[in-house]
């Protein structure tokens, strides 16, 4: 297999709130992402998933643990080398595109700023070109980048945020709940574009979300979250075929799916979090690519 | 005592903007039967919290009823005034549960204070009567330590903790119909699922009509008995749910149907609906969906589509189903997915 792009180890993110109290958002959590494959980050609020991406794009400071992207260690100190690889080659596309947009700029600046701070082009009329070849690629008309965000629907405001973190041609996309503040038939036109990107320019994806049949639909791997601890990770279809843990069991168990039928007599599995201590536990390999975190013996 | 226990008839509002008139609402029809459950989908503008608004009476300001009628076991709720439907109808025999339990609930008050606000707004209650059913309610919507959670904030509540209390403060009067808005929007899916359970357990319970907005359609397969689908202001196609699951008929329940993949969806792309949904500020001339139906046919541009009947339950707005019309072929992804469902639910 080819050298993984993204390589977390060990992860820890915590945070003090006061002498005595510290959050402990993520405890330890490893995971690989290979080139042009998406990783799916599933779990409920709260679990750690979000933090685990700003872990990454070093919009915090890891507290423990190691990150490796494209062969260089990015957790610690970063000298600006790496800080202009890490910045140029990782890209966010955010939840809300009514709040990630800036609503006093222009969607040409919007899009055009990492062009901008990394001198990316070196005529005028250079940069607007790339700015409008990047509205067609994502569904938008050049004649965009003179307007406003409040002038765009939420659909379309997703695709100026997918836009902005494609110009850099980023190896890495993380996509933190892309999808969740759109309506149904927006969001397929969005994944759609998504993975016709994908396709297009071998970029990978962490997919960050909490709707496990769109997570499945997109990824190729999956890792599901509880309690800032990995608990189990695998192949879309290792996970959803042969769910071990119980808590990837329970979650699985509460999908709802569209047919009435089977949905009117589905059973929840309940999943009793309180007596989980994962403090004693490692990740332990089932099958294939298939880990599950269980008890130490 | 009729079969529905509300029913919407041909209802028409507008807003009044700044930029003009809005046509929200374009002769809305709907019926709930008593003790059942109805779901209303569609994407955001469709419509859906606009009617239930005008149910409740929450409508904004600046919307003018144009006609229609909303009858209540038999009375006309647009004919009575403000303060009556306030006095009689809204938290007594309707009451809502809306999306957010952070927002609805007031954060300085305790939460037995606001299950305990209603019933002494509407009802002649002692105190401690009314303490007493607080903590019943507490109990029925399945939260631990009831007492003591009396004298809890708010805040001091889990979202799911939070969504049950709002649902204890709208049963507090007992209503006969309880309008869930987008209900478990903000939760997780374990907290959904059971959230969603719970409502069922107490509409059995207490007999009540529920009435779901929402836009996830994993949710209406879940609880619904009707579906009524919505767009651009209009209902567009209802049915039982199996009817809308295992076989929908209006394009725009297709393409809300394939857009959702289910577990078993590995089409390389999903079938999405092209475009968005149309700008009421202008009307729509013909179908309002025609520019976004790659099956429209020439007159959905010039006439906009009765509803044709299918079955007695089931009856769509599309002129797919005029007796002239050529027939069409369902999308392959659909098509797939339609049998696919029907064979794990043994329908048909």
């Amino acid at each position: 297999m080819a050298e993984p792009l993204l390589k977390v180890k060990n992860l820890r993110q915590h945070f003090k709130i006061s002498r005595d109290f510290t959050v402990k958002a993520v405890n330890g959590v490893s995971f690989e992402i290979y080139p042009g494959e998406t990783y799916g980050l599933v779990g409920e609020s709260g679990s750690g998933k979000t933090t685990i991406g700003r872990s990454i794009i070093r919009l915090y400071d890891p507290t423990g643990g190691r990150i490796f992207f494209n062969g260089k260690r990015i957790s610690g100190k970063l000298d600006s080398q790496t800080d202009k690889m890490l910045r140029q080659n990782m890209q966010m596309i955010f939840q809300d595109p009514m709040s990630s947009l800036n609503p006093r700029k222009k969607i040409g600046d919007i899009i055009g700023e990492g062009l901008d701070i990394h001198k990316l082009y070196s005529t005028q009329v250079e940069r607007n070109e790339l700015i409008g070849e990047m509205l067609k690629k994502v569904g938008l008309s050049p004649a965009h980048a003179e307007r406003y965000p409040q002038q765009f629907s939420g659909g379309q405001r997703q695709r100026v945020g997918i836009a902005r973190a494609l110009i850099m041609n980023p190896k890495l996309i993380i996509a933190d709940e892309c999808i969740s503040a759109l309506d149904v038939s927006i969001q397929a036109q969005v994944v759609n574009l998504m993975k016709d990107i994908q396709h297009e320019t071998k970029c990978a994806y962490l997919f960050i979300a909490h709707d496990l049949s769109m997570v499945k639909y997109i990824s190729d791997r999956i890792g599901v979250l509880h309690k800032g601890w990995l608990v189990e990770t695998g192949s879309t279809h290792e996970i959803f075929s042969n769910p071990v843990h119980p808590y990837t069991q329970s979650l699985l168990s509460a999908v709802p799916q569209p047919n009435p039928r089977v949905e009117k007599n589905r059973r929840l599995i309940p999943y009793d979090s309180a007596n989980a201590d994962y403090e004693h536990c490692t990740l332990q390999l089932v099958d294939g690519s298939h880990f599950v975190l269980a008890p130490t013996n | 005592m009729g079969k529905n226990i509300l029913s919407i008839e041909n209802l028409d509002i507008t807003f009044r903007t700044n930029a003009g008139n809005v046509h929200a609402i374009r002769g809305v029809n709907f019926d709930l039967p008593r003790g059942k459950t109805v779901a209303l989908v569609g994407e955001s503008g469709s419509g859906k919290s606009v009617t239930m608004k005008a149910v409740t009476g929450l409508l904004d300001q600046n919307a003018v009823i144009n006609s229609g009628k909303i009858l209540y076991d038999g009375t006309d709720l647009l004919t009575l005034s403000k303060k009556d439907l306030r006095q009689s109808i809204n938290g007594q025999q309707i009451a809502m549960v809306f999306q957010d339990p952070m927002t609805s609930l007031d954060p300085t008050m305790t939460i037995g204070d606001q299950i305990m606000e209603g019933m002494f707004l509407h009802k002649k209650i002692s105190a401690s009567d009314a303490r007493q059913k607080a903590v019943e309610l507490l109990k029925l919507v399945g939260i631990a330590e009831a007492e003591r959670r009396m004298k809890n904030y708010p805040h001091q509540l889990s979202g799911g903790m939070r969504q049950r209390v709002v649902i204890a403060v709208a049963l507090s009067c007992e209503p006969k119909i309880l309008i869930c808005d987008e209900p478990t929007t903000a939760l997780d899916v374990t907290v959904q699922a059971r959230i969603l359970n719970l409502i069922k357990d107490i509409q059995a319970e207490m007999n009540l009509s529920v009435i779901y907005i929402t836009h996830d359609l994993g949710v209406v397969a879940k609880v619904a008995d009707f579906v009524n689908v919505m767009y651009a202001g209009k209902v567009i196609e209802f049915g039982t749910v199996d009817e809308i699951f295992y076989d929908p008929r209006h394009p725009y329940t297709w393409g809300l149907l394939s857009a959702m993949p289910d577990l078993e969806t590995d089409d390389d792309r999903l079938y999405s609906i092209p475009g968005s949904p149309p700008n009421l500020l202008h009307e729509p001339k013909g179908d309002a969906f025609a520019p976004r139906n790659k099956f429209a046919l020439k007159i959905d541009e010039l006439e906009a589509p009765p509803m044709f009947k299918i079955s007695e339950t089931h009856s769509a707005a599309t002129w797919l189903l005029h007796p002239d019309a050529p027939k069409v072929e369902l999308p392959a992804e659909l098509k797939a997915r339609l049998l696919r469902s029907r064979k794990a639910a043994h329908y048909g």
